[in-house]
């Protein structure tokens, strides 16, 4: 048993990592009362993007990850001008960019089936990865993990002690005020959105170009719906976001080692956990309404029209 | 930043061009996307649209696709009304199909005239109850059902494929994961010599007319929508938020089920990893193109299936991947959700000028 726990720990916070980038992204747009269900599509797309431009130069992963992040943005954009400019339904808005992104990624990655990318060497950051247990754990992962951790950081700090980070709220609970004192309500919902969309497309390139790496049709598996349910979970909070993707990276992986620790049950069972979890934790956290409704930003899935 | 401006009147003009608007807008930018991929957008049009109809079979291909299209989107679209947003109608599908297709397995060299009616019971009941998960956990529990119907998709597709892996895997069929071919007892009759479509269409049909007099004479469906529109109206009515739920999501679990029985005892007669081309999100689009209207998603459903038929065509005519289908479903709906923001708004500058 203990020896398979460290590499389930390793590959943890590995599985973890598109997870956290995503909910992350979709906890910001969703913060400024804006809610996008097109994650998987903006990650899909981010996925092909990120490996086609990977591909293209000669396997250059940051050129890759930065191509998935434009590509995140622009489909962002395109739920934003129809969800936040033209005041269309929100989740109907996300549903229709999931099946863009669904059919957009499979029609561009036809052509990269066969390719290969040598993915990225872990770094081992020195002292700290060679203490005992924890060193090999949380301090030899590959870059995009550290990114991903800082990119937390960075959040949770933005949102709790900056005025960027009040301006989001503001706009996420009550946007009529926030109009009427004058911030522009739809240029942050805007930015906020294209955001999101860049954490998503981040994503998604991390999977097809550093974790996979491989593109293979539909190759996020639903993790951008997780995302979303993630972000449910975590009450709108970056650091229950950051336990919760990695409590659902852990079960991500349980599959690959289940032979290793001897437990006889079929693949496809361990495969459907995390989904089976995802309606778990939904129930959890749905279940006591006011507390729910206590997190939930004010204004979310509303669209805002001055004057209506 | 602010293009619109809300209409005194939603525009009842709009509520109905909103959909060949939409399609207009969606053919512009095929046009572009073929221009782009070096294809001229004429030829690729005609092989998209009008070659796969030129022929008595094409026409029943299209049928052959449209009727689960069909199906399903009746079902959900009494859900839409009700603001009740199944998006895991994939899901109930396979299962539905898991069921009847079970049953076709156990009944193999006993069936008879019973098994096909038995199967069709077993996979409308299956996709009902996989819906009925959802209604449970949001009636009970307040879990959102736009997550856990499509969490449950993925649950549905893990389950289908161990079960063709291990337990119900053909023994004569090379390790492949599918299960054994179903007698033509388990099968639904053709509905011409030659052709693949078959009685499983009547489905559709029924479901259609059931969906037409639901809302053209009955009280129920006017229920349904107030306990979706306003749960608060609802209960002070006298009808129930809940009950709203658990109708919508079981109707739209049976009509998915039904369609999944259509497929393994139609054109595939197996059960196998590949029993839908994503007809349960389609079908969330042929819902809305048709304006959640009985008949407007007849022709919705039949417009769906032609891009279908055409994502075929154009692989095999112009080497495009197939999955450009995909493509063309998003950017239709879309195109749609634009259009209809212009039911109840208007541009700004407009009123401005004048």
């Amino acid at each position: 048993m203990m020896d398979h726990l460290t590499p389930i720990l390793v590959g943890t916070l590995g599985a973890a990592t598109p997870l956290v980038l995503a909910g992350l992204g979709e906890l910001i747009t969703e913060r400024s009362g804006v809610m996008n269900l097109g994650v998987e599509g903006m990650m899909l797309i981010g996925a092909i993007a990120g490996f086609a431009t990977a591909v293209g130069t000669d396997g250059s992963v940051i050129l890759g990850l930065l191509g998935g992040v434009a590509a995140g943005v622009l489909a962002a954009s395109a739920f934003a001008v129809l969800a936040l400019s033209l005041a269309a339904n929100q989740a109907a808005c996300g549903l229709a960019l999931t099946i863009f992104g669904v059919g957009l990624s499979a029609f561009i990655g036809q052509s990269y089936v066969s390719h290969s990318l040598a993915g990225l060497q872990p770094w081992a950051i020195p002292v700290l990865s060679d203490v005992p247990f924890v060193g090999p754990i949380l301090f030899r992962q590959d870059p995009v993990v550290y990114l991903a951790f800082l990119l937390y950081v960075l959040v949770a700090w933005t949102l709790a002690h900056t005025k960027v980070g009040l301006l989001l709220r503001a706009v996420g609970e009550s946007p009529e005020a926030a109009h009427a004192i004058g911030y522009p309500v739809l240029g942050i919902r805007w930015l906020a959105t294209l955001t999101g969309g860049g954490f998503a497309g981040l994503a998604g390139a991390y999977l097809s170009i550093v974790y996979t790496p491989l593109w293979v049709q539909n190759m996020t598996a639903g993790r951008g719906w997780i995302s979303v349910a993630l972000v449910v979970f975590a009450a709108w909070k970056p650091t229950r976001l950051l336990l919760g993707a990695c409590l659902f990276g852990g079960v991500t992986i349980l599959q690959f080692h289940a032979q290793g620790l001897g437990l006889d049950v079929p693949v496809e069972l361990l495969a459907a956990l995390p989904y089976l979890a995802t309606i778990l934790v939904l129930v959890l956290i749905s279940r006591d309404r006011n507390l729910l409704l206590l997190n939930l930003p004010a204004s979310l899935s509303r669209p805002f029209l001055p004057g209506r | 930043m602010h293009l619109l401006e809300p209409r005194a009147e939603p525009s009842r003009t709009l509520q109905w061009a909103a959909p060949p608007l939409a399609i207009l807008l969606m053919l512009l930018a095929g046009s572009v996307l073929f221009l782009l991929l070096g294809r001229d957008p004429l030829e690729a049009f005609r092989v998209f649209f009008i070659q796969p109809l030129e022929s008595g079979y094409g026409w029943s291909e299209l049928l052959l696709k449209a009727g689960p299209l069909i199906l399903i989107a009746e079902g959900l679209a009494i859900g839409f009304r009700a603001r009740i947003y199944n998006i895991g109608a994939e899901g109930q599908l396979i299962f539905g199909a898991v069921c009847a297709g079970g049953v076709a397995i156990y009944a193999q060299g006993h069936e008879g005239s019973w098994t096909l009616p038995l199967m069709v019971l077993a996979g409308g009941l299956g996709g009902m109850f996989w819906g009925a998960i959802p209604a449970l956990l949001k009636t009970r529990f307040n879990a959102e059902e736009t997550l856990t119907t499509l969490m449950l998709t993925y649950v549905a597709n893990f389950l289908l494929s161990w079960l063709v892996h291990i337990p119900w895997r053909d023994p004569q069929g090379m390790n492949f994961p599918q299960s054994v071919m179903f007698s033509d007892a388990e099968l639904f009759t053709p509905l011409f010599e030659g052709s693949r479509v078959n009685t499983s269409i009547f489905m559709a049909v029924v479901a259609v007319l059931v969906f037409w007099l639901l809302v053209k004479r009955s009280f129920l469906a006017f229920r349904l929508e107030v306990g979706g529109q306003a749960p608060t109206a609802a209960r002070y009515a006298g009808f129930s938020a809940q009950a709203t739920v658990w109708v919508s999501l079981c109707v739209s679990g049976l009509t998915a089920g039904l369609a999944g029985v259509g497929e393994v005892a139609g054109p595939i007669g197996q059960l196998n990893l590949n029993l839908s081309p994503g007809y349960g999100y389609a079908a969330i689009i042929v819902a809305y193109l048709g304006r959640l209207h009985p008949l407007g998603i007849v022709l919705s459903g039949l417009l769906m299936a032609l891009l279908y038929l055409g994502g075929e065509a154009a692989q095999m005519s112009l080497q495009l991947p197939a999955a450009i289908t995909g493509l063309f479903q998003g950017m239709l709906l879309f195109f749609l959700l634009g259009a209809d923001a212009f039911i109840e708004n208007r541009f700004r500058f407009l009123r401005r000028a004048a």
